[in-house]
């Protein structure tokens, strides 16, 4: 009778601590039709490009939607031995910054060009966070075309938004950091000597050419993210604020002690006219404009000298601040501009500010204080109201055309659906895991196409199999054109993206560059056939003109090269059909090879070290005779007697 | 002889005409599809040039050895505008005469103009599948790659098909008028 009370007694322990008894949490529910729609069939294309950024990999990925399949790496801010880019001797000027050559960034958000708040697809931007640039891609030929570095920031991590016809691409500074002349100066002065500069690059409607138009010299606050107005509030960009504390370490702690910082309103239009004005100042700065030419196929890095600033607390109405609670990450403006969503990484609720309220607000001189000099609203006057109990810790907000808004919870690792007008949660959806930032069609802009929502996610743990301790980022597809979210898909992603931009293909899979025209080749060491292939020296130097053509290099026997010249095979790939690139690398080169496209030049440069025959070959599997595609270059020593000569095919 | 009834000078007028569009349409066309071009490689023949993908077929053909295609290859070129010219001008004479053998004569001409062609391009054809450089890359079987003269014909990965351009067709339409021509002279004799 003991022992079976004792018996029981421990089956009930047992029992209760059972992992069976576990409260169960949010379980991923699969239906049925899930894998028919993300099937796309041999030979048939996605529905969207996605434009995915790569993070600490400082390049983009191109996803296709639903399928979630990997499209292209498409280099940006980090050299890419796979073709050459920042190898190349025409490529390495687009990495060229004040700093001299960097071969590397942190790519965080995509922006793609938009007309009249609307995806026009013609180009994408992207941010480098650590040396600060913009970007520009053009996606006719998915290449980065420009890059122009931001002076008098740090961190560029409130960039690379864009207003609604691709007037302005922004850059906010993450880090504020003292400027100009007083720049060795201590540390704890930093409220005094630091400053956050917000710049404001002008993008050519026609050409797409960047111009750092100028910057507005703000309070030192840390930039996190921004965008701008659109349609009614189109003139005005929001920038998140956080550590308005402007502590200089541990920031974990002393940037979080305020209830509130600040969404940062700009009136740009105002900025504008104050320009036109003459209102700034030209200040000396050094930052480096890159631009890619794609006639001579070769890349041209000019350092700039000076940028013009605007001084918000002399020059008034340019600059508001809007209290939002707890270091506010994502602020995001739906597609009639009129509520702008502030994402509080550490508050209970999502504020959501009217528009239209804080004009009102602004025009009343409603104000609770002010920033050396510049307003700061009250928060209730400007407020339309707090999305209650969202989840913890929202980051992003994005938007389906049909009035609601899904924000990011990195916390509770899901995604929130709720109604921008009645503030109601609608659905929650798991994600797996700690989602970042969100991705629908279109979702950024006035027009969003709503149908598919991409989770990327920061935490991956058991996703895939298994690969080590450094695994692959996670994201999801949802399909969220019904009621409730329906999770579709997994897929894992290169490097680890951050905001991605994603737009119909229809908008640009016609308009595709296939091949370069021969005739259009302006480089000066095209060639434009192969009778013009040849090899010249001059002094050190030795010039091989070479073209490639399937598949043989010419020319491809050559002589008379000596120990420490500087040798620098310009190769023309002759070819005029699509997707026939001819590569080019010699043994032992310390660099890459290159990867030359239709009808484009590129350039080697190689210092031989010791004497040999060098073998060099095509890389890209060009026909059915690309294994015969290699040639010989004899390297005698410095000084030696062995004449220049060159051939192909003549001796038997 | 009986001259020609009003319906049958006017429909040998509306050939004669015909033959203008040769001037401004292409005539012929060749094209070829591979596992490796989905798309198709085109090659249009004009009255006095080469259009398309002609380089990318010359690229493609340079593996067997064939000769380079190219309008200096081709006498044809500097001479089709004149016999086209010549018979328009001949048209016009029969027109003008308005008799019976006026149309007969004509269709006779064209005939005998579109078989001279097709003869020409056979014996093009079998000079380009036939003189195949002997130390090409790849030695076709036989040593013969001739294109088909009209129609489809597999060569190797290639599905090559051959036949009349815009220009032709419309010409065709002319014969075809003339030949509705005849046939009205028939049943009204």
């Amino acid at each position: 009778m003991k022992t079976n009370k004792w018996l029981l007694a421990a089956g009930l322990i047992a029992a209760a601590i059972a992992p069976g008894c576990k409260p169960k949490g949010a379980q991923s529910a699969i239906t049925g039709d899930a894998a028919a729609k993300v099937y796309v069939a041999p030979g048939q294309h996605d529905e969207f490009y996605n434009i995915v950024s790569g993070g600490f990999n400082g390049q983009m990925s191109v996803v296709g939607l639903p399928s979630g399949r990997v499209l292209k790496i498409l280099p940006v801010f980090s050299v890419h031995p796979e073709n050459g880019w920042g190898y190349s001797e025409q490529s390495k000027p687009m990495l060229n910054t004040a700093n001299g050559f960097v071969p590397w960034d942190d790519l965080h958000h995509i922006a793609i060009s938009t007309t009249n708040a609307e995806h026009d697809a013609r180009w994408a931007f992207g941010n480098a966070n650590n040396t600060p640039r913009i970007a520009r891609v053009d996606l006719n030929s998915f290449k980065t075309v420009e890059i122009i570095e931001i002076p008098n920031s740090a961190g560029n991590h409130s960039s690379p938004f864009i207003t609604q016809n691709t007037e302005y691409v922004v850059a906010g500074t993450r880090f504020s950091v003292p400027v100009g002349d007083n720049q060795d100066v201590s540390i704890d002065s930093y409220k005094e000597n630091f400053k956050g500069y917000i710049s404001f690059i002008g993008v050519n409607q026609e050409t797409g050419e960047m111009n750092l138009s100028f910057q507005i010299e703000a309070p030192p606050f840390n930039f996190d993210l921004a965008r701008a107005g659109k349609n009614k509030s189109h003139g005005w960009f929001f920038f998140s604020t956080y550590n308005t504390e402007m502590a200089h370490t541990l920031l974990e702690v002393n940037a979080s002690q305020k209830d509130k910082d600040f969404i940062m309103a700009v009136n740009w239009k105002k900025a504008e006219e104050y320009v036109k004005a003459g209102k700034g100042t030209k200040k000396k700065a050094r930052y480096a404009h890159n631009k890619w030419n794609e006639e001579t196929h070769s890349a041209t890095s000019t350092i700039m000298e000076e940028v013009l600033t605007l001084d918000p607390t002399v020059l008034k109405d340019i600059v508001y601040f809007i209290p939002c609670p707890k270091s506010p990450h994502g602020t995001d403006t739906d597609p009639t501009g009129e509520y702008i969503i502030g994402s509080g990484k550490l508050a209970a609720i999502i504020p959501v500010f009217s528009f239209t309220k804080m004009l009102a607000a602004i025009e009343k001189k409603d104000f609770e204080g002010d920033i050396q000099g510049m307003p700061v609203l009250k928060y209730e006057s400007v407020l339309h109201g707090e999305v209650q109990k969202p989840g913890l810790g929202p980051l992003h907000t994005e938007f389906d055309g049909k009035g609601n808004a899904y924000t990011s919870m990195f916390v509770s690792s899901e995604i929130v659906k709720w109604n921008i007008e009645t503030l109601e949660v609608l659905d929650r959806a798991p994600t797996y895991y700690s989602v970042g930032h969100l991705s629908i069609p279109g979702g950024p802009t006035g027009k969003p196409h709503g149908k598919y929502l991409v989770a990327y996610n920061k935490i991956t743990k058991d996703r895939y199999l298994p690969t080590g301790p450094e695994l692959a980022h996670s994201a999801q597809l949802y399909d969220i054109s019904g009621d409730k979210m329906q999770l579709l898909l997994d897929f894992p992603t290169i490097g680890e993206p951050h905001y991605a931009e994603a737009f119909p293909a229809s908008l640009i899979k016609d308009r595709q560059v296939k091949f370069y025209p021969i005739e259009k080749n302006n480089s000066p060491y095209a060639l434009k056939g192969i009778n013009d292939a040849r090899v010249e020296r001059k002094g050190n130097q030795v010039h091989v003109y070479m073209t490639s053509i399937r598949s043989n290099f010419r020319p491809d026997n050559i002589e008379g090269v000596q120990v420490g010249d500087e040798v620098y095979f310009h190769v023309t790939n002759l070819e005029q059909d699509w997707d026939v690139p001819h590569g080019f690398a010699i043994k032992g080169a310390n660099t890459a090879e290159l990867l030359i496209m239709p009808g484009e030049t590129s350039t080697l440069k190689w210092i031989p070290d010791r004497v040999g025959v060098f073998p060099f070959y095509c890389t890209d599997f060009c026909s059915a005779l690309h294994q015969e595609m290699q040639g010989y270059l004899r390297v005698s020593p410095k000084g030696s007697n062995v004449s220049l000569k060159y051939s192909t095919g003549a001796s038997e | 002889m009986k001259s020609l009834s009003l319906t049958n000078r006017i429909l040998l007028l509306l050939a004669v005409l015909t033959l203008i569009p040769a001037y401004f349409t292409p005539l012929w066309q060749i094209s070829l599809w591979a596992p490796q071009y989905p798309e198709g490689l085109n090659m249009k023949i004009w009255i006095d040039q080469l259009s398309g993908n002609v380089d990318q077929i010359n690229g493609v053909n340079h593996y067997i050895g064939m000769k380079h295609i190219g309008v200096e290859m081709f006498p044809e070129f500097n001479y089709l505008k004149y016999v086209i010219g010549a018979m328009i001008g001949l048209g016009l004479i029969f027109f003008l005469v308005g008799k019976r053998w006026s149309i007969y004569s004509f269709l006779g001409l064209l005939s005998a103009f579109g078989i001279a062609i097709l003869v020409d391009m056979y014996l093009w054809g079998y000079e380009y599948g036939h003189e195949l450089d002997p130390k090409a890359a790849i030695k076709v079987e036989g040593m013969s790659y001739q294109p088909p003269l009209i129609g489809y014909k597999q060569l190797l990965n290639f599905l090559a098909y051959s036949g009349p351009d815009t220009g032709s067709w419309i010409l065709i339409g002319g014969m075809g008028l003339l030949i509705l021509a005849v046939y009205l002279d028939w049943k009204g004799k």
